[in-house]
């Protein structure tokens, strides 16, 4: 299978004062292959979101490669940053922190495509179509984010990360911040988008059960390390270790 | 009981909305009657009468003359100009100045950040009005140089805040996606930066304007500011003040218009303040 995302060896360290330093990813290596769903699940603390980070270059890698299809995006700067950012897009874990209190949510969802070259009518329809696509109406686009609830803006936020129809979603604990009913909404529209879209996830969880029926591979992350790899049923049927019978115990 | 609960804050917000009103209403009368104060004088604010000198407040001479015979209503009203337009180009210039040194240093960080940080740490080490003194003697006088000499001293508190404010921004989730849309950080900071980071830094702008006059108005006194002909509330107490036993009106007049704009300008700011204090919000 071809791959859109390869990390190798990622490793960081975090420094706080001088002496005390933390491993927070220790030589991740994972590839994800185009159109496929893999989810990185883990406890609190074990460097998922630290992962997620790295790959899409908001923090700087201690050491180490990412690849985004194929192309060496480690130490990646402004405008190849900024194409880089064409094929991979991330969905966050507060949805109505990840957009800007003073611009609209048409505004946070257009901004990529203004960026891209988009002139402010097209993106105004394009604005559009990504909302109705994400299940929410067209004038949503004139809300601001404290005026919607949590679920709306995390659809709001999806349509932002589709806005310019990359190949890779990452979705950094994308449901945590939402209650069940709604959790289950928006697993839902994921899932529909992917089969229309065809893109491939990285879906961080810290909830197996979620990602059970909807990821193709699952690695298990402890302590910055990736301590299992597998398909999900594989996982969860015969997990090989305490660490990830654990995880799944306390969600069954 | 739940009622009164559930109104008080409305009360308090539609007074604070009145007051808000009342404020800047009087500020800009003073900033207008500033502006225009070449029409509104009865009589030529530079015209010496040595016959009229040292007259009592009259129905003629509102406020009496001075030691020339010039009417002190008069160069009371021109001296507004001078007063609050010197202190508004002030204000404005510190304000826009610290705050572009402010975000440029978040935005920049390692040395860029240090050595600039450390340079406006220097400047807050002085006590102001001495080292503004320092300034505007080795330049000489003229408001020009007085400007500049209180300007010199007082961006730092801006950078800092501006600084601290963009710093504080760059945290937030939102800026993690606004990287990912691509945009340049030009464009971050004059459409996601600026907007966000401007409530507390115009309120600390505001709440400087008073300070600044007397400022200003303190070095003029000293001679370091407005020469003596033109009319500037500072000089003009500074010219009149041996006549403070014998004519008060000459000395305390100007002064009296120091004191009203200063506390207008001070109380606009606070009730600003507290309209934009979220504690106040709906």
């Amino acid at each position: 299978m071809e791959t859109v995302l390869e990390t190798r060896n990622l490793r960081k360290v975090f420094s706080a004062g001088s002496r005390e330093q933390v491993l927070a990813v220790d030589d991740v290596s994972f590839t994800v292959g185009v159109g496929e769903k893999v989810a990185i699940i883990g406890e609190s603390g074990s460097g998922k979101t630290t992962v997620a980070k790295l790959v899409t270059r908001l923090l700087a890698v201690t050491s180490g490669q990412i690849f985004l299809d194929g192309v060496d995006i480690t130490n990646a700067r402004g405008n190849t940053l900024k194409q880089a950012y064409r094929k991979m897009q991330m969905v966050f874990q507060s949805p109505i922190d990840s957009f800007d209190p003073r611009c609209t949510l048409g505004d946070g969802i257009a901004e990529s495509l203004r960026n891209h070259g988009a002139t402010k009518a097209e993106a105004q329809a394009e604005t559009a179509r990504l909302l109705t696509l994400c299940g929410l109406r067209a004038d949503f686009a004139n809300c601001y984010p404290h005026e919607v609830s949590g679920g709306q803006c995390q659809r709001a936020a999806i349509a932002r990360a589709l806005a310019i129809a990359p190949q890779l979603l990452i979705l950094d604990e994308a449901t945590s911040a939402l209650d069940v009913t709604v959790q289950a909404e928006i697993m839902a529209l994921l899932n529909r988008l992917q089969q229309e879209l065809s893109m491939s996830y990285l879906f961080i969880c810290h909830d197996i059960a979620l990602v059970q029926d909807f990821c193709d591979r699952v690695l298990v992350m402890k302590d910055g390390r990736i301590v299992e790899e597998g398909t999900a049923e594989a996982i969860i049927r015969h997990p090989q270790i305490e660490y990830t019978q654990m995880l799944i115990d306390s969600v069954l | 009981m739940s009622e009164i609960s559930v109104r008080a804050p409305k009360i308090r917000r539609d007074r604070l909305k009145r007051k808000l009103y009342f404020f800047s209403t009087v500020a800009a009368l003073l900033i207008l009657a500033a502006f225009f104060s070449e029409y509104l004088c009865p009589y030529d604010p530079y015209e010496q009468n040595m016959s009229l000198a040292k007259a009592a407040p009259s129905a003629q001479h509102l406020l009496g003359t001075d030691r020339y015979g010039r009417d002190m209503f008069s160069r009371v009203i021109a001296g507004s100009f001078t007063s609050i337009f010197s202190t508004l180009a002030l204000v404005c210039f510190i304000t826009g100045f610290g705050t572009i040194i402010g975000i440029f240093c978040a935005w920049m960080g390692k040395w860029i950040d240090t050595v600039l940080m450390r340079l406006a740490d220097m400047f807050l080490a002085f006590p102001g009005l001495v080292f503004a003194l320092a300034v505007a003697a080795v330049l000489g006088g003229g408001v020009h140089n007085a400007i500049f000499a209180l300007a010199a001293i007082s961006w730092p508190k801006y950078a800092r805040l501006a600084r601290s404010q963009t710093l504080a921004q760059q945290e937030l989730p939102y800026m993690q996606a606004v990287r990912m849309a691509g945009s340049s950080p030009l464009k971050i900071i004059g459409k996601h930066v600026l907007p966000n980071i401007a409530g507390p830094i115009l309120v600390t702008a505001m709440l400087d304007i008073g300070t600044m006059m007397i400022e200003l108005a303190g070095l003029s006194f000293l001679g370091l500011g407005a020469k003596p002909p033109i009319p500037e509330w500072g000089s003009m107490m500074s010219d009149t003040r041996n006549l403070l036993a014998t004519q008060p009106w000459v000395t305390l007049s100007p002064g009296f218009a120091i004191f009203f704009s200063v506390m207008i300008f001070n109380l606009l700011g606070d009730t600003v303040r507290d309209w934009l204090d979220p504690k106040n919000r709906r």
